[in-house]
């Protein structure tokens, strides 16, 4: 009953229940040691500040911040809100965007040629810098802060999707050749899938960096979102705010992270790179 | 030998020829000038053959085999595949090619990779002559594994499921290039006997690459030797072993002579 692993993949069938508790047992294992250093990490603060009497405006203890998560909830959820859809809609356009740009370059070598350092030479400018830009050209609204976000997930992806969309082997376009394939056959049946891993390695930076773009945004020219909330609680010596603010961004972009790691484990069931 | 047979394929007297080429020159261009890999290759496949194919490293062994499978542009010379050119073979599916690593596609289980060649390429009067996904894996000894994806099979599943893959099409002629050279030497000897098996049942002729002497005389019914710098017909000797033919062959004195001859031809390159 306890271990399944020695008769091998030969007998398929018969484990698979036993399987799944295996699994079950073994994400517990897995999920321990993260959970109990949280708890850890929350302890030493909390006794830091009643050891060293640290007044809360300069930090407050998990307890205020928990108590302001309760009292600031319906004030926090507001800000939450544009925040959450900012990014979401950055993050969707910003994949996309970079997704068929990659297909463009890769169908393309002279649209690659042309654009790829317009590509690059964007990148390098830091985001805060053209945050003031596009506040200016597109005024308050949610425009400019779901840009800043598309802006900050643009290049990772383009980046990996152009070499996921390059990384067949000559071999496999050998095989797709003998088989006169079309290449918008080669593109769907071979190219998309084996692109796959690359585009989710990116995702997952993105689904993290969006919040990021949404709430530089909001730094720079807004009164509603988790970003305004942050600079109006920091200039008020709110701290025990802020730290609530600074939670639910995370828990935010934890949440991102965590759909895309979902999508890609049911889309990804073979494994990279193990089969030529 | 069969080097001076008819051009045209003749019914009755001699044999029907499945690939003929002629004079074939294959050259590739390389920063310190040109590197001619074949010349003037002239060489008739029988249909229904299995011819191996033996020679040092890199005398051209897989550029003629590409080259039959329009793989490779052809400097000089002629190809003909079933009597009709390289490109046209390839789009009616008269060949089939196997490669060294299985090239299965690792985000599809065995049987959907096998039916990979229904699903491209769109001829649909040759897919229709197609055989079940299923009676292939069965073929070649892999039905109760037809939903495990590539990295969970050994690389003999691996090479087998592209073996049915190659056949799925009822290929006429099977271009093998050094299928089984991946692979241990117990999974090599009975994969060699289920080709055979496989010949036999299929009528297709094959062209099989291998590095291997004692491969090449058992498989073939004849074999090509080629010799390097330019790759060219070193000779091709027939192989006078009974069929159907067990591993057991291998250690007749007929079977050794044949070997010795190819190890010396070998040696002479
Ligand atoms: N695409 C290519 N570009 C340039 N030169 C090539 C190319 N393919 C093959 N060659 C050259 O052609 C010659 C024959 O190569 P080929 O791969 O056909 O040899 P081979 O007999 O199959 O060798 P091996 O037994 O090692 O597989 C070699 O000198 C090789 O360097
Ligand atoms: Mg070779």
């Amino acid at each position: 009953m306890a271990s399944v692993s020695d008769t091998g993949p030969t007998d398929a069938a018969t484990t698979d229940t036993e399987r799944k508790a295996r699994a079950r047992r073994l994400a517990w294992s897995n999920r321990l040691p993260p959970a109990l250093a949280v708890v850890g990490i929350i302890l030493a603060w909390q006794g830091i500040i009643t050891l060293f009497g640290v007044p809360s405006y300069i930090s407050p203890s998990p307890g205020e911040v928990v108590a302001t998560l309760i009292s600031q909830a319906p004030n926090l959820w507001r800000n939450f809100v544009p925040t959450a859809l900012e990014s979401l809609a950055g993050f969707v356009l910003g994949n996309l965007v970079a997704v068929l740009i990659a297909v463009a370059f890769v169908h393309n070598r002279t649209s690659e040629r042309a654009f790829y350092p317009i590509a690059v030479f964007v990148n390098t400018i830091p985001i805060i810098a053209i945050a003031p830009i596009l506040v200016l050209i597109f005024g308050n609204g949610y425009t400019p802060k779901v840009i800043i976000s598309g802006l900050i997930c643009f290049f990772p992806t383009l980046v990996n999707m152009v070499r996921g969309l390059r990384a067949v082997s000559p071999q496999t376009l050998d095989l797709m050749r003998v088989l006169s394939a079309s290449k918008s056959e080669i593109f769907w049946k071979v190219r998309m899938q084996s692109a796959l891993p690359f585009l989710f390695a990116a995702l997952r930076i993105a689904s993290t960096t969006s919040v990021i773009g949404a709430i530089v945004g909001e730094w720079i020219g807004s009164n509603v979102g988790l970003g305004a909330l942050i600079i109006e609680a920091t200039y008020n010596f709110r701290s025990s705010l802020l730290y609530a603010t600074v939670l639910m961004a995370a828990a935010w972009a934890v949440t991102l992270f965590s759909a895309v790691s979902l999508v890609e484990r049911r889309l990804i069931t073979w494994k990279p790179g193990s089969v030529h | 030998m069969s080097a001076t047979q008819a051009v045209e394929p003749l019914q009755g007297a001699t044999a029907e020829v499945a690939v003929s080429v002629r004079d074939l020159t294959v050259r590739f261009a390389g920063d310190a000038g040109d590197v001619t890999a074949l010349q003037n290759i002239t060489v008739d496949i029988p249909a229904g053959g299995l011819v191996t194919m033996l020679g040092p490293s890199g005398c051209g062994k897989s550029t003629l085999l590409r080259a039959i499978a329009d793989l490779v542009e052809v400097s000089g010379g002629e190809i003909s595949v079933l009597g009709k050119s390289t490109g046209e073979a390839r789009r009616n599916r008269d060949f089939a090619f196997v490669f060294q690593d299985a090239t299965l596609l690792p985000w599809r289980s065995a049987i959907d990779n096998v039916r990979l060649p229904l699903e491209v390429g769109g001829k649909s009067a040759v897919i229709k002559a197609a055989d079940r996904p299923e009676d292939l894996l069965e073929l070649v000894g892999l039905a109760g594994r037809a939903q495990a994806l590539p990295h969970e099979l050994s690389g003999g599943m691996r090479q087998r499921v592209a073996i049915a893959r190659a056949l799925i099409c009822r290929p006429r002629v099977l271009l093998m290039d050094e299928p089984f050279g991946a692979l241990d030497e117990i999974t090599r000897d009975k994969l060699n006997e289920e080709l055979l098996r496989i010949w036999q049942e299929t009528g297709t002729t094959i062209i099989f690459v291998t590095h291997s002497v004692p491969e090449a005389a058992f498989l073939g019914q004849q074999v090509l030797v080629l010799a390097s710098h330019p790759g060219r017909v070193r000779e091709l000797v027939t192989v006078d072993l009974p069929q159907p033919r067990k591993l057991s062959v291998r250690d007749t004195v007929d079977f050794m002579r044949v070997a010795a001859h190819l190890r010396s031809l070998l040696e002479s390159c």
